[in-house]
Parts: C-alpha cells; structure tokens; sequence
C-alpha cells in the first residue's frame, strides 16, 4: 500500500510518502513562506525524487484538521485537485490525531496542543494501547489551555505534551501538576509521515472518501456566523 | 508570481480547450472554452444567499462554501462540456485580484489537478477575465478597443492595446461603482445586493428628484464615488430631521443617474481623445439597464461600436477566465506550482 500524505494545518508544510511499513519519502518546511507557495513543489519534489508515478499511489492523505483555516483549505484543495486528477480516494486524518501518532509507543498520556488563539488550543488527550493503537481519551476539541491542564491534571497520569501551542502558553505550564516532558523538536510539530501512517491504517479499514465529498474539518465557526449568533442569543 | 515563458508545444490547426477556475469572491464557477471564444460549458455556483444576511461577503463564508463546491463545480463543467480531463490542454485559473481566502481554493485545486494531469497551468487576472468576457459574444470584436470595467470591487476604464497588453486611463480612487450601488442600497433599505435591486426600483422613480453630485477628479478619466455616497447619506439624513417622507425609488433613481453620469461622461472624453473607434463594457454592473441604455446612445452619437456582455457573463464566471486564459496560453504564458494568490494584483501585471 503506497500513501502520498500532506499536512499545511499549521506553519510546517510537509509531505510524506509511505509504502507499508518504509517512510519513502518525507519533506517538512517550517518558515515563513506561504503554504501556497511551497506544498505543491515539496510534492513533486518527494515524487521526483522517489521516481514514483501518481498513478501509483492507493491513496492521498490528509490533516483535514482543526489548524488554520487558509493552511487548511491549502492542503484540501491541493488533495481534493489531486485526487480527482489521479481517480484516487481521499483519507482525512485528524490533525490532533496524527500529532499524537509522533509520540507512538510512549506510556504516557499524550496531550498535542496547537495554538487556536482567542486563549484556546486545540487538543485532544490520548494512550497507545498494549499492541499500538492510538486511542483517544478526548477526541480532537477547542478548549482554554486551563481546562485542558485541569483534565490532565483530574487523570493524574505522566504526560507528554506537543505542539505550537505550548510555547504559547509557556507561562501556564507550571499549573500542570503531573510529572510531564515536552516533546523535542524531531517530534513536536505536523509531520506527514504521521498523518501518512495514520491514513494508511484508516485506508486498510476502508475509511476513506472520493474528491469531492472531502471538506476540512474547522471545528470552529467563522467570526461572522460566531458574532451573528452570539447576537441571536443576547 | 512565477510566469515562465516557455517554447509553446502548440500544434497548428488544433482546437485549443481550456479548462478555466473562478473563485476570486463569492462564486465558485468552471467552464470549458474552445479557442478562447466558444463556451461548451458555464458552470456557477452562486454563495448571494449566504452572504445576504450579512449584508455582504464574508471571506470565511465565501471560502468554506468555495472548497465544499469545487469538485462538483468542476466535474459538472467537464460533464457539460462532454470533455474529459485528459482531452483539456490547459488550466487555467483566477490568481487575483479578490479576496485571498477565497482566490487560494481556486489557485490550490487548480495547481493540484494541472499537476495530476500533467496539464500546463495558465494564472488569470480577474479584471482582464472580465474584458475578456466580450470576445464571446463578439467573434468579430478584437483589440485595440477601450473598456470600462464596473464591479463590487472595481473601477477601470482601459485601453485593450492588445491581448494581454492593457493601458489604464482612469481608475476608482476610493469605492468602486458596484460598491456604492451595494452601500445606497443598504441605506434606503433595499438590502444586498445593491445593483439589481437599484437597477429595478429605479424604473418607479424619478431620476432628477435629487441632483446629486457628479464629482470630476482632477484631469484624468478616475472616477470617485465616495463622495457620492454621503450626498446619498447626507440626504436620507436631513430628510428624517425634516420629517420628509424618503421615496425610495426617487433617491435610487437619482443615485443610479449620478453614477451612470459619470462612468458614461468619463467614458466618451476618454474616447474623444484617444480616438477609440470601439467600446466595450464589462464586470457585474456592466449588467446595469440604465448604464447600458446610456452607454449605448453616447457611442451611437459618436460613432463608436459598443459592445457587451450578457449579464450571465457580466457577472463573476469561469468562461471569461478560460477566454483569457486562452490568449495568454497561446502566448506561451506558463504559470509553475509556486503560483500564489495574490489579492490586490495590478491590471496588465505579470
């Protein structure tokens, strides 16, 4: 099984290409320069470099979020393009989920966070079972980073914690109360290797969706239907 | 912007298709033209529903609903147009001006699905893709001519010197026409969007029951609007102090009859003096009766050919993007994988 997976949630770019159980292939930029100008040449370049035809690939996968809405509709055009070009079916991959996949094989409560200002984060908390499984114990959500330190705290667990919202919130961190470490730079942002290997484990059970029913997953509303209906209810 | 020229692998007597995005504001819209000039297909998607409760467009709104449509927008284009993929020779797609949000959805499909099909890229400008909307119904018309382009977000009187090469005589300097229509309407009660609501109500009204301000900025053909819109305001306003009863219909008309005033008096000292022999039209308020109605008479008196499109290619469509696309294809205009949105680009940019 051959994946070709990207990830533009947040400010790396990255692309990966996975067969069974090799990372082919895998190209993470995290700079300035905008997604939409860099995702689809570190693309051809991983697929150039790997000499590997489009046509190859069983599926493309995808951080189909949360993350930021213009980096999120980057890489959801760029797979949606893509894959009905190719005729090939879309994975979408949880970005919280595939951020928590950079910790397989800890024993500890894994906790991703990314930045969502607004004082929040979006986070998720989650385990790997005996065998490996990635399982969540909270499922991808918006939270204030208080209330995500306080559930840490409540399951009382070693932790690892992840992400770009934890240097932003580097002033909170003394409120978690548990024995905790933060992930180091090879393993505490997007990768797509991750979201690959996740995709590839989704696609082998049949989870998976054509071009055109594909759409991000934003988890928030915009600030126009969040500000009409807080009116509504005033 | 990364715009090779490239040698062009363009076969003689070959029917060129083109496969042309929109999604510069609020319509995600595909379409396939032959040789730039015959439509096989105009798809539109319209978001006017979603927006109107706010009064305007939404970029967030605008961009959500542009990559929940894309797919089908596209596929329904190529169905439409009995074209597969493999049989386009190139896509092209709106890369400015617009709102970025929404231009990035189009850029970031098309770059994916040109590069899919490894079929040659084309980056259109959005402005020029409106002019370029009167080639379709017109197989005679063909550069040099002048053309005002009035929309929501644009102003532009200009010289179509050739395909692809523009001169701009005179530009808004502050709210664009489409955007004046958009706001008067909203402070009357008419509601969005302004220009056909303005355009219909104005036929129950009196043109002269208020002579608003017809400004002239300075020597050049620019145009200013703004001004416009507070006489309008200004108006509404001292008529409530008064108690005077405010007739809708009246003060659109006489706001209509402003702005027609001035796009069609700018319109004919430009082409005075530039000699232009024909005019065209073009962008959502090019669909406006009355400035159509005025345009027409000015360049009959004169002499002058005028030209414009039907209002389903007046307003934002993919089928003048492909018929922009097209000329830039055959001038070897390549665009790369690094094409970028880019909001606020210029007229004649590359």
């Amino acid at each position: 099984m051959k994946i070709l997976a990207l990830d533009s949630s947040g400010n790396t770019a990255s692309v990966a290409i996975i067969e069974d159980d090799i990372l082919k292939a895998e190209y993470s930029v995290n700079h300035k320069k905008t997604h939409s100008q860099t995702l689809m040449g570190m693309l051809d370049e991983v697929v150039r470099m790997t000499e590997e035809d489009l046509s190859s690939f069983d599926a493309l996968a995808i951080a189909k979020g949360p993350g930021s809405f213009t980096g999120l509709r980057i890489g959801s055009a760029s797979v949606k393009g893509l894959a009905m070009a190719i005729s090939k079916p879309i994975v979408s991959v949880p970005t919280l989920d595939a951020l928590a996949m950079n910790m397989w094989g800890t024993d500890r409560l894994v906790c991703p966070m990314m930045d969502a200002r607004r004082n929040q984060v979006y986070t998720g908390l989650y385990r790997f079972s005996e065998d490996g499984k990635l399982e969540a114990q909270l499922e991808q959500c918006a939270l204030a980073f208080s209330e995500i330190v306080e559930k840490i705290n409540e399951l009382g667990e070693r932790a690892v914690i992840l992400g770009d919202g934890v240097p932003v919130n580097a002033g909170g961190l003394a409120d978690i109360k548990v024995p905790y470490i933060v992930a180091p730079s090879s393993m505490n942002r997007q990768r797509a290797a991750s979201v690959g290997l996740l995709g590839s484990i989704y696609f082998s059970e049949g989870k998976y969706e054509n071009a055109s029913q594909h759409q991000p997953e934003y988890l928030r509303l915009s600030q126009a239907e969040r500000e009409r209906a807080e009116k509504e209810q005033a | 912007m990364q715009k090779m020229k490239m040698m062009t692998d363009i076969t003689e007597n070959k029917d060129v298709k083109i496969l042309a995005i929109e999604s510069s504001c609020d319509e995600t819209a595909a379409s396939v033209v032959v040789n730039g000039r015959t439509v096989l297909s105009n798809i539109i998607s319209s978001q006017i529903d979603l927006h109107t409760i706010y009064g305007g467009v939404v970029p967030e709104i605008a961009s959500r609903k542009h990559i929940e449509k894309i797919n089908y927008v596209v596929e329904e284009a190529l169905n439409t147009a009995g074209v597969t993929l493999e049989e386009i020779d190139a896509v092209a797609v709106t890369y400015g001006p617009g709102l970025v949000g929404a231009l990035l959805v189009g850029v970031s499909f098309a770059k994916a699905l040109a590069y899919g099909a490894g079929k040659p890229l084309v980056g259109v400008h959005h402005i020029e893709g409106h002019i370029a909307a009167n080639y379709i119904e017109n197989p005679e018309l063909e550069p040099p001519f002048m053309c005002l382009v009035v929309s929501g977000g644009h102003t532009h009187l200009v010289n179509v010197v050739d395909y692809g090469k523009f001169e701009i005589l005179g530009r808004t300097r502050d709210d664009a026409a489409g955007e004046a229509f958009d706001k008067v309407a909203r402070a009357i009660g008419l509601g969005y969007p302004g220009g056909p609501k303005i355009d219909k109500v104005s036929y129950e009204g009196n043109p002269e029951a208020v002579i608003f301000p017809r400004s002239k900025v300075g020597d050049a053909y620019d145009f200013s609007f703004s001004g416009l819109k507070s006489a309008v305001l200004n108006h509404l306003n001292s008529c409530q102090m008064k108690g005077e009863e405010i007739v809708q219909a009246d003060i659109a008309a006489s706001f209509q009859a402003a702005v027609v005033d001035v796009l069609v008096r700018n319109a004919m000292e430009a082409a005075k003096v530039n000699k232009v022999k024909k005019l065209a039209i073009a962008g959502g308020v090019a669909s406006n009766t009355h400035l159509r109605k005025a345009m027409e008479e000015a360049c009959k008196k004169r002499g002058i050919e005028f030209y414009h499109p039907s209002p389903i290619l007046c307003t934002d469509n993919a089928a003048m993007i492909g018929c922009a696309g097209y000329y830039e294809y055959m001038n070897g205009v390549r665009s790369g994988l690094d094409l970028n949105a880019v909001p606020n680009l210029k007229l004649g940019e590359r």
